[in-house]
C-alpha cells in the first residue's frame, strides 16, 4: 500500500498537474473536433511522453483519452456531429436542446454527467479490477456475435414509431459495413476496383454526413438567420439547477454507468456500442419513452454517462491480462510496453507506484474536465449560437470536409461523406431516422467475424450452428436481445390501450 | 508538329536545370520532413517500432520525421498510395511479409504490384510461435500432434487474419506434420489473445511478441525462426523437433517507384544506423522484436524467394493466383 502512496504522491506534483491540464485541454479539443479520434490524440502524443518518466507519461495520456471522450459532446450537441463515436447518442436529444436555446444547459449536463461516468468506471477499475478482469475473458466469437444482435435490437426502441423504416436503415448500415476485405477470408467486397475502397467505409465521415450535412442543409434552406430556433435569455444560476437536474436521476445516471463500464470491459467494444446501449436502456425504462428525441436531458444524461465509464472499464482487461477493451487501449498498451510495463500480475506487485498513481491520475482529470470543460464549452456554445447561418453553415461544411478527410488521410472519406450527406438529407425529407445505418455500420463487422468464427469453432467441436445457442453467455445475451426487440412492441400496445380506454372513459 | 525555334533551347536549359536540380536536391537529402506512413493501427507492431525508430532516425537524418497513419485493407490502402506518392523519398512507408506478396497475389487488384513497392531496407521480424495456455494438457509438441492426428479437425487455433503469417504458419505446420487444424482469423494479433485466455480455441499462431506479453500464462509450444528467442530461451523451434517451418512476418521499409538510387541509398544507411544503436537494439529485444539487416538489393531478392516459395505453397490451394 505504500508503494501506491508515492505514485499517488507523486501524481500531486505540480509538474504532473500541469502536464495534465495540458492533456485535459488537448484532448477536449480533439474531441469536439470530428476529425481527430481520442485513439489518434492518444497516438499523436505517444512519442512525447517516452522521454518522461512513466508516471507522467500515463497521467498525460490517460487525461487525453478521459476529456476526449468527453468533448465529442460539444460537436454533438452544437452541431449534430458526434466528435467521437462515443458521441452518437448525445446528438439525438442535445442538438435539438442546442436549437431550442438550451445549449448551455445540455453542455452543462453533459460535463457533469460526464464526470460522473468517468468517474464511476475510474473507481470499478481501482477497486474490482480483478474479478470484473474475469468478465472480458468470458467473451468469444459466439457471444460477439450476440452482442452485435442486442446492440441491433436497439433499432426496436429507437424506431418505434416505423419499425420498417428502422429496419431499413439497419439492413443498409450492415450492407456498408460490408464494403472492403472481408475480415475473415480475405474475399475483396464491393470495392468496384477502387482501391481506396480495400478499407472500408470510414465511421466517421459516414456519420458526419448522415448527421451533420443534412442539418446545415436544412438550416439553409430555412432560410433562417440565426442558429437557436428560439430566443432565450441566459438565466442566471443555470449551473446550479442544471447540476441538481442530473442529481435528480440516479437510476439512469447508475444504469448508464454500469453499462458504460460493462461494455468498456468487453474486449473490442467501446464508447460507441456503450453509448447507445445506453440511450436504449434510459428511454426504455423511462416513464416517458416518447419524449427521447425531442431535446430531454435523460438522453444526454445516459450517453455522456456511459462514454466515459468506457475509459475506467476498458483499462480493467488492460492492466489486469494484456487485452486491451477499447481501441484507445490498445495504443496505451503499446505506452506501457515501450515503458517497459508488462501488464499482468506484475503492474500490481512490482510496478504498484506506476499503476495506482496512473488510476489515481484518471480521478484527478476526471475532476480537471469539470472547470475546463464548462469553461471551454460555454465559449463554443456561446461562439455558434451568436453566429449568422452565413457564416456557420459555411464553416461547418469545411471542418466536415476537413475532419473526413484527417480521420485517414483519405480522400475517398471525403466523397464518402458528401455522399452520406446526400443519403442523410433524403432520408430526412423521408422522415427516416439515419441512426439504425449507423447501428448497422458498427455491428455489421462484429457480428460477421463472431459468426464466421464461431461457426469455425462449432465445426471444429461438432456442434455446428448448435453452439451459438448452447453457451451460457451466449443464452443470457440471446435473453437480452429478445427482450430488448419484444418489449418495446408491447409497451407500445398496453399505452395504447389505456390510451383508449381513457378516451372511451372519457 | 514542331517546336518553334525559340522553344528549343529553353526546353533543353529547362531540362538540364531539372536533372540539375534532381542532383543537388539529392546531394542534399534530407531538406525538409519526411512522411513515414503506417499502414495499420497505432499501438500495432509497425506502428510500435515506427515510433521507437522516429527518435533515432530524426538524429541520423538531422531532419523531421512524420509518423503519418494510412489504415484499411490490411495495409493494401496505405500501400497502394506510396506508389502514386512522388518518388522524391520524402514520402516512406512501412512494408511488411507475406502481406506485400500475398495481397496482390489473393486479390487480382489490391492497389498495387509486389514489386512496386521499392524495398529500401528490412529492419526487423517477428517469428510465428505455437502457444497454448499453462493449463493446457499439451506440454509438447508431440502431444499436440498427436492428438490433432488423432482427432482431425478438432484442434482450433486463433491467429491474426486471412492469408498472413499466422495463417501461412498454420498451414505448413498441417503439411509438416500431416494433420488437419482449424485456423480461426481474428481482426489483428491482439484481438487473438483473449479468445485463447478464455478458453475459446485451443492454442494460437501468434507471434514472438505476442507470447512474450503473456509469458506467464502461455506456453510456447514451439518457435517458427531459425534459431531461439533470446526473451524465452527454453522454447524450441519447429526445426529443431524436426519439422521444417520458419515463418513469421517480416517489417521493413518502402519507396515510391522511381525512387533515385541514391536517395533510397541515404534512408537505408539510416535504417541501418539506427537498427545498430545499442539503445534501440535493446528496446527491441525486450520486445521479442528479431532485428533484420538486409539492404536494398538484399531485401528485394529476399522477397523474390519467398514469393516463389508462397506460390508453391499455395499451389493446391483455394487461391487466386
Amino acid at each position: 500500500m505504500n508503494t501506491a502512496l508515492t505514485g499517488i504522491l507523486q501524481i500531486l506534483s505540480p509538474g504532473v498537474l500541469l502536464l495534465m491540464l495540458g492533456g485535459t485541454v488537448i484532448g477536449l479539443v480533439a474531441g469536439a473536433l470530428p476529425g481527430i479520434s481520442a485513439t489518434m490524440a492518444v497516438a499523436l502524443l505517444v512519442p512525447f511522453t517516452f522521454s518522461m518518466p512513466a508516471i507522467s507519461g500515463l497521467a498525460l495520456l490517460g487525461a487525453i483519452y478521459m476529456s476526449a471522450i468527453y468533448g465529442g459532446c460539444f460537436s454533438a450537441i452544437l452541431i449534430n456531429t458526434p466528435g467521437t463515436p462515443s458521441s452518437i447518442g448525445t446528438c439525438f436529444d442535445g442538438y435539438p436542446m442546442a436549437r431550442q436555446g438550451r445549449g448551455q444547459q445540455a453542455i452543462i449536463v453533459a460535463t457533469v454527467a460526464s464526470v460522473l461516468g468517468g468517474l464511476f468506471g475510474v473507481a470499478a477499475l481501482a477497486f474490482l479490477a480483478p474479478p470484473l478482469a474475469n468478465v472480458a475473458l468470458k467473451f468469444g466469437p459466439p457471444e460477439y456475435f450476440w452482442v452485435a444482435i442486442f446492440g441491433l435490437t436497439i433499432i426496436a426502441t429507437l424506431c418505434s414509431k416505423s419499425l420498417i423504416k428502422g429496419i431499413m436503415g439497419g439492413l443498409l448500415g450492415l450492407l456498408i459495413s460490408t464494403i472492403g476485405i472481408a475480415p475473415i477470408g480475405g474475399d475483396v467486397r464491393f470495392t468496384f476496383h477502387t482501391p481506396a475502397l480495400q478499407g472500408g467505409v470510414e465511421l466517421v465521415g459516414t456519420l458526419i454526413g448522415l448527421f451533420c450535412l443534412p442539418e446545415v442543409l436544412s438550416m439553409i434552406l430555412d432560410g433562417s438567420r440565426t442558429y437557436e430556433t428560439v430566443d432565450v435569455k441566459q438565466s442566471k444560476g443555470v449551473f446550479g439547477t442544471t447540476f441538481r437536474q442530473v442529481l435528480a436521476q440516479p437510476m439512469n445516471l447508475l444504469t448508464s454507468s454500469v453499462i458504460g463500464t460493462v461494455v468498456g470491459i468487453i474486449p473490442g467494444a467501446g464508447g460507441s456500442i456503450a453509448n447507445l446501449v445506453a440511450y436504449n436502456e434510459a428511454m426504455r425504462s423511462s416513464k416517458h419513452p416518447e419524449k427521447f428525441g425531442t431535446g430531454i436531458i435523460d438522453g444526454v444524461i445516459a450517453t455522456e454517462t456511459a462514454n466515459n465509464a468506457t475509459v475506467g472499464g476498458g483499462l480493467i482487461p488492460l492492466l489486469t491480462l494484456g487485452v486491451p477493451g477499447t481501441p484507445v487501449d490498445a495504443v496505451i498498451y503499446a505506452g506501457l510496453l515501450i515503458h517497459g510495463l508488462r501488464p499482468g500480475a506484475e503492474l500490481f506487485t512490482r510496478f504498484a507506484d506506476v499503476t495506482y498513481g496512473f488510476i489515481f491520475s484518471l480521478f484527478v482529470a476526471t475532476l480537471m474536465m469539470l472547470p475546463v470543460g464548462l469553461l471551454l464549452g460555454t465559449a463554443l456554445h456561446k461562439l455558434v449560437s451568436k453566429l449568422s447561418i452565413r457564416i456557420l453553415a459555411p464553416s461547418i461544411m469545411f471542418l466536415s470536409i476537413i475532419g473526413s478527410y484527417a480521420i485517414r488521410n483519405n480522400i475517398m472519406d471525403v466523397w464518402v461523406m458528401l455522399i452520406c450527406g446526400v443519403i442523410g438529407f433524403m432520408l430526412k425529407m423521408l422522415k427516416v431516422d439515419p441512426a439504425p445505418v449507423v447501428l448497422g455500420l458498427i455491428l455489421g463487422p462484429l457480428a460477421e467475424a463472431g459468426l464466421v468464427q464461431g461457426l469455425l469453432m462449432g465445426r471444429a467441436s461438432g456442434m455446428g450452428w448448435r453452439l451459438f445457442f448452447t453457451r451460457p453467455v451466449s443464452l443470457l445475451l440471446l435473453a437480452m436481445s429478445v427482450f430488448s426487440l419484444v418489449w418495446p412492441i408491447i409497451s407500445a400496445q398496453v399505452r395504447k390501450r389505456r390510451a383508449k380506454e381513457v378516451g372511451t372513459g372519457a | 508538329m514542331r517546336l518553334p525555334r525559340v522553344l528549343a533551347p529553353v526546353a533543353i536549359l529547362s531540362l538540364v536545370a531539372l536533372m540539375f536540380g534532381q542532383v543537388v536536391a539529392a546531394a542534399g537529402f534530407p531538406e525538409k520532413p519526411i512522411t513515414y506512413m503506417i499502414c495499420f493501427d497505432p499501438g500495432g507492431e509497425s506502428d510500435i517500432t515506427a515510433r521507437l525508430q522516429q527518435k533515432y532516425l530524426e538524429e541520423v537524418l538531422k531532419a523531421k520525421v512524420v509518423i503519418t497513419y494510412k489504415v484499411g485493407g490490411g495495409g493494401a490502402v496505405g500501400w497502394s498510395e506510396l506508389i502514386r506518392s512522388k518518388p522524391d523519398g520524402y514520402t516512406i512507408a512501412g512494408d511488411n511479409l507475406p502481406h506485400t506478396i500475398l495481397q496482390p497475389m489473393q486479390r487480382g487488384d489490391a492497389g498495387y504490384t509486389t514489386e512496386q513497392l521499392k524495398r529500401v531496407y528490412c529492419f526487423e521480424s517477428t517469428p510465428c510461435a505455437l502457444v497454448v495456455k499453462k493449463d493446457s494438457p499439451f506440454k509438447t509438441l508431440d502431444d499436440f500432434i498427436a492428438f490433432a492426428k488423432k482427432n482431425p479437425g478438432a484442434v482450433t487455433l486463433g491467429g491474426s487474419g486471412s492469408w498472413t503469417a499466422n495463417h501461412l504458419g498454420t498451414i505448413e505446420l498441417e503439411k509438416a506434420a500431416g494433420v488437419k487444424l482449424t485456423y480461426i482469423p481474428f481482426t489483428g494479433s491482439g484481438s487473438a489473445t483473449p479468445a485463447l485466455l478464455g478458453g475459446h480455441v485451443t492454442g494460437l499462431m501468434t507471434y514472438t511478441t505476442m507470447a512474450a506479453q503473456q509469458l506467464d500464462k502461455f506456453r510456447i509450444l514451439a518457435v517458427a525462426a531459425p534459431k531461439r528467442s533470446a526473451v524465452f530461451p527454453d522454447a524450441p523451434t519447429f526445426q529443431e523437433l524436426g519439422y521444417d517451418i520458419v515463418e513469421g512476418a517480416y517489417r521493413g521499409v518502402s519507396v515510391p517507384p522511381n525512387t533515385p538510387e541514391n536517395i533510397v541509398k541515404i534512408i537505408a544507411d539510416a535504417f541501418e544506423k539506427v537498427n545498430k544503436n545499442p539503445e534501440f537494439a535493446k528496446k527491441m529485444a525486450e520486445l521479442a522484436f528479431d532485428l533484420e539487416f538486409m539492404g536494398p538489393a538484399e531485401y528485394t531478392k529476399f522477397i523474390q524467394t519467398r514469393k516463389a516459395y508462397y506460390t508453391d505453397l499455395l499451389k493446391d490451394m483455394d487461391i487466386k493466383q
